[in-house]
């Protein structure tokens, strides 16, 4: 055996496996079937290539060996589904595969269907363009194996049986598509990064997993500024990763300890996010550059708060979200004063639907601390006892204890 | 592709019907008019109806041999089916786009269901699985 092979396995594992199964299933028009073969065209990798050494294009080897795996299957199957085009389609000719980035596309915007429930599209991101197996999902959103695996069973049913097409819109279509898209990249990056339960402050492996995910989406579709805006960000904040879990507890920005942040993540985030420069931003651009004011100060009490603030102004247009309007609070009382975050926290304070929601009453008793008002103690009270337990609270007691 | 789309609205529609003929709840009889012509043209078109109030309808079960009548539609919810259309279009994104353009989408519900493949039945012929 070459000691080679096995590396180049698991290259063409994650280089290549999205390509052959987009490939596979835009043909076929079944995902749950493309991704039996697929597996099984791997598998015969495993045994083959260390015999008969690694194909000059391990790609077209596994598309055409997959979708030879899968035409089988169908064949088997053929007494049931008489009348079954995929027979008579072509083999995917060895010089036009794997396929196309717009396949990979095309299989990406399928996963994110927007017919799919949100932790539908999650699970078929995870399972069907990372290539993760069901028990790493499972374990990343703490569900049964079982579970997880009935969730992906439910959603391929429902594409194959509703007939969603493999495809790519085009124009508007496409922006509303691909913002589906980014919406289940975050949430999977959000997942991991935010703390949940009594697990682990971070999860590392679902923030890598999205990283990895936004940075296909930006190569799918370079043209599409807020897929580089969603890029920058997910960069920017699993830049912060380390410094925020040092210790094994939360540690909040302010008291994060800037030499533990990625340079590296920051200066890609940097140039990616310069790439969408002179165009009115989305939301994740928007997001992203905050982010990135945040990652590039001097240290974490010399952030440029006017520009924080006037970014927030323009996020809050496009996204008037009780999360973005209590963030604005917060950096227009860094930029213009306690009294002005007050001004704008007041109408949020207000709303009964927000009542007791941890994160306005922490805004809320940070921006009283700042206006030096003796409440500002109860306020942190407060604000630990509506928290869920964890070291997000224990953060806020201390500060409690300090005011 | 066939599709059913299920028209459903909420029943203060029909608080006070203007007539005991079909129902057109709450779009102009032209919308719905020009609705069916998009479809027709389109050549997408199947079948389709509107529906009487669900107070007109009448729920039938039989248990143990018993045959039960229930004034009133089967399930209690919100929204009450007010008509379908059938469609045949090539993908699902295909009828989410005809589903958007419904008159009553804009205040109450369109449910678009994908047809059992070759289980359609009609009075000149059908297949024996039919339901």
């Amino acid at each position: 055996m070459t000691p080679a092979v096995p590396d180049r396995l698991e290259r063409a594992y994650r280089e290549e496996r999205a390509a052959v199964l987009a490939t596979v299933a835009r043909r076929l028009g079944d995902l749950a079937l493309a991704e039996d073969a697929v597996q099984e065209a791997f598998a015969a990798a495993a045994t083959r290539w260390p015999v008969d050494g690694v194909p000059d294009r391990p790609g077209a080897w596994l598309t055409t060996t997959a979708w030879r795996k899968a035409l089988d299957v169908r064949r088997r199957e053929s007494r049931t589904y008489p009348t079954d085009q995929v027979l008579d389609s072509p083999a995917p000719a060895a010089d036009e595969v794997p396929g196309s980035l717009d396949d990979v596309l095309a299989l990406v915007l399928a996963c994110c269907h927007p017919a799919l429930a949100a932790d539908a599209q999650v699970a078929l991101t995870l399972r069907h363009v990372a290539g993760l197996g069901v028990r790493e999902i499972a374990a990343a959103f703490l569900v049964t194996e079982a579970t997880m695996a009935k969730r992906l069973v439910r959603a391929r049913t429902k594409l194959r049986e509703a007939a969603v097409r493999f495809s790519v819109p085009e124009g508007v279509d496409l922006v509303e598509r691909l913002a589906e898209v980014h919406a289940v990249v975050y949430l999977i990056f959000s997942e991991g990064y935010l703390a949940s339960g009594d697990g682990p402050a971070v999860r590392l492996d679902l923030c890598e997993e999205a990283v990895w995910l936004a940075r296909q989406v930006r190569r799918l579709v370079p043209e599409d500024r807020e897929s580089a805006g969603l890029l920058a960000l997910v960069l920017l904040q699993s830049a912060r990763s380390a410094a925020r879990s040092a210790g094994g507890g939360l540690v909040p920005y302010a008291e994060q300890d800037p030499r533990q942040w990625d340079a590296a993540r920051v200066d890609e985030a940097r140039a990616v996010l310069a790439t969408t420069a002179g165009d009115p931003p989305g939301p994740y651009q928007l997001q992203a550059a905050i982010a990135l004011l945040h990652a590039t100060a001097a240290a974490p009490d010399r952030v440029d708060w006017v520009r924080v603030s006037r970014l927030y102004a323009a996020l809050a247009r496009l996204d008037p979200s009780p999360a973005v309007q209590v963030n604005r609070a917060v950096a227009v009382g860094r930029a213009d004063g306690p009294a002005a975050g007050l001004a704008l926290l007041r109408p949020l304070l207000d709303e009964a639907r927000l009542a007791g929601w941890p994160p306005l009453l922490a805004a809320h008793a940070d921006l009283l601390e700042r206006a030096r008002d003796p409440g500002a103690a109860t306020a942190w009270r407060r604000a630990a006892a509506a928290a869920p337990a964890g070291p997000q609270r224990e953060n806020l007691r201390r500060r409690a204890g300090a005011g | 592709m066939k599709y059913l789309l299920l028209l459903a609205n909420a029943p203060d529609a029909w608080d006070e019907p203007a007539t005991d003929g079909p129902v057109a709840d709450d779009g102009v009889a032209a919308d719905w008019a020009a609705y069916t012509d998009a479809l027709r043209s389109a050549g997408v078109l199947v079948d389709g109806a509107a529906l009487h109030a669900p107070s007109n309808a009448t729920s039938v079960r039989v248990r143990d041999g018993r045959r039960l009548l229930t004034d009133g539609p089967f399930t209690e919810t919100k929204e009450h089916l007010i008509g379908y259309y059938v469609i045949d279009v090539a993908d699902l994104d295909t009828a989410l786009s005809w589903a958007a353009r419904v008159p009553n989408v804009r205040t109450g519900t369109v449910e678009v269901r994908p047809l059992v493949a070759g289980s359609e039945v009609t009075a000149a012929a059908g297949p024996d699985r039919a339901p």
